[in-house]
């Protein structure tokens, strides 16, 4: 079982909320994050006083799907989530021990269907 | 208790022989004019408001609400009496405490307007001249060390120098320095007061470390709104009656306010390469600042250039502050104390007895007396509400600590001096 979680443009959301839709994903989490990397910030001016904010906005997704299922996952975000502009932003796979489904009690890849 | 004892000693003064020669047309516009300047105030709260942080919201928003109900209160008991009553070149007496002797019969300050209506219109400038000064230190002071200090400015402070430039036997106003609507007495005076305060209290905690934005443009714009619309009662209220000359003035005032907005607009957009909300916002209000003294001596086309002039003089001055590195924290010294000296001087510029017979020719049309009449009264009020500000901020620091607790501070005025915060969002 693998999480994935995937910072991405805000403006993208709904492109790879549809691709993961395609794929059956079942569930996912997403929140708005502040976030930067290789973008810089943009800068703003109040009074002629210059502020450079490096935090942008970002939107982090999460999603837990079994190991078999990882690779093309990762694959349809990855490209929804592309304009081939700095800030873009990261996928990143982090293994899961176990998942319950709260209401049936159901264990492991099962939880996640 | 005093209060109370003051009401029972005043006397209401009507006589029909005064009644006969009030107007109904120049009572309507003072006391709509009253109404509109009462507005200016929260106005300024939205202003000052929106360029503070969202922890610091409402307290910043009471801190000019509030204005008007303790000066409501303090100028009805002794600031009238104080400012406007007779007494010596430096500050009225006593004789009309309680408004005793104020009635509805014309005062000495107006042949048509009923004495009370001229007293409750300048009550609203002697509420936002102190609401004004809170600009400069936005973010962390104490509330119950601001109503003391408030207090003490208005009386000590404003009450003296609205007697020098409008009492009829105040120093100013003998010497012939002009000022229609209150530029020195409102916005030299608290810009000065601005920045002793900003000086000796210090800069924010994060001050050039943390970025310290404004939350909410839109309610700074809306404010910025409010005060112009009010300002159409400051100016062309200053008639005191609804006349030609309370027409000429509103049309300056409008025009100033047009040219300052366009010209901070168009210096930013050449230095920073974007045209801000803010600024146009910023550069109205420059604008207004600027036409105050003079929307009552000069023709429409010399309030353009007085607008045009300060919404870049008014930049450069905030652009300077940086350089010197003390937090005025909403460049109320920026504005008020800079749109207000340029304001004198182009009175001393352009004032004309073509267009009000009572002012004065300024240096353009070949009066050079003016000038330094103009130069002499801004000078006056520089150095005193410099000074006495600073022994008032000393005074009251002794008796409660001028700036909240650091952790107050961290977390907000809103929460620490309120126990209420401004969004639930």
């Amino acid at each position: 079982m693998v999480k994935i979680e995937a910072v991405i443009r805000p403006s993208k959301l709904d492109d790879v909320k549809a691709a993961l839709d395609e794929l059956g994903v079942a569930g996912m989490t997403v929140i708005h994050v502040m976030g930067c990397g290789k973008q810089r910030g943009r800068t703003q001016y109040y009074r002629g006083q210059e502020y450079t904010v490096n935090l942008l906005d970002k939107v982090k997704l999460e999603v837990v799907v079994p190991d078999s299922d990882a690779d093309a996952v990762v694959d349809a975000i990855a490209d929804a989530a592309a304009t081939g502009e700095i800030g873009d932003g990261k996928i990143f796979l982090i293994n899961v021990a176990d998942a319950v489904r709260i209401r049936t009690k159901e264990r492991g890849d099962t939880a996640l269907r | 208790m005093i209060v109370a004892a003051l009401m029972v000693l005043s006397e209401v003064s009507v006589y029909a022989q005064d009644l006969e020669s009030v107007s109904s047309g120049d009572t309507a516009w003072v006391l709509a004019s009253a109404a509109l300047v009462m507005l200016m105030t929260p106005g300024l709260g939205l202003f000052y408001a929106g360029m503070v942080r969202r922890k610091n919201a409402l307290a910043t928003m009471l801190q000019s609400f509030i204005m008007v109900a303790i000066i409501g209160v303090q100028w009805v008991v002794f600031g009238y009496s104080l400012a406007f009553g007779p007494g010596n070149w430096f500050i009225g007496g006593l004789s009309w405490i309680g408004l005793r002797g104020v009635g509805q019969g014309p005062g000495p300050y107006s042949e048509t307007v009923p004495h009370l209506a001229f007293m409750i219109y300048q009550a609203m400038f002697a509420i936002i001249t102190p609401a004004l000064i809170t600009g400069a230190f936005a973010e962390r002071m104490r509330f119950r060390s601001f109503l003391i200090f408030m207090v003490l400015w208005a009386t000590i402070v404003y009450d003296p120098v609205a007697h020098w430039v409008w009492a009829k036997d105040g120093w100013l106003f003998k010497l012939g320095a002009l000022d229609f609507a209150g530029g020195t007495v409102v916005h030299i005076c608290s810009g000065v007061a601005a920045l002793c305060c900003a000086l000796m209290m210090g800069k924010r905690k994060g001050f050039g470390r943390e970025e310290i934005m404004p939350h909410s443009i839109w309610m700074t714009v809306l404010g910025a709104a409010i005060l112009w619309f009010g300002w159409f009662g400051f100016n062309a209220g200053s008639a005191l009656g609804s006349n030609g000359l309370a027409a000429s003035a509103f049309v300056t005032t409008n025009s100033a306010a047009s040219a300052g907005a366009l010209s901070w607009l168009a210096v930013e957009w050449l230095h920073r390469g974007k045209p801000t909300a803010l600024g146009a916002a910023s550069g109205a209000v420059a604008g207004l600042v600027a036409i105050t003294p003079a929307s009552g001596f000069v023709s429409p086309m010399a309030a353009l250039a007085i607008g045009a002039v300060v919404g870049v003089l008014c930049y450069l001055a905030i652009m300077l502050k940086s350089r010197f590195g003390y937090d005025d924290s909403l460049d109320v010294f920026g504005v008020h104390g800079v749109g207000g000296t340029w304001g004198a001087i182009a009175t001393g510029l352009f004032a004309s007895t073509a267009i009000n017979a009572v002012g004065a020719e300024g240096l353009l049309f070949g009066g050079g007396t003016l000038m330094l009449k103009q130069l002499a009264a801004v000078c006056a009020v520089f150095v005193y509400s410099f000074v006495v500000t600073g022994i008032l901020l000393k005074l009251v620091g002794f008796v409660s600590p001028l700036r909240v607790a650091r952790e107050d501070e961290e977390i907000g005025l809103d929460l620490s001096q309120h126990g209420e915060v401004a969004y639930n969002l």
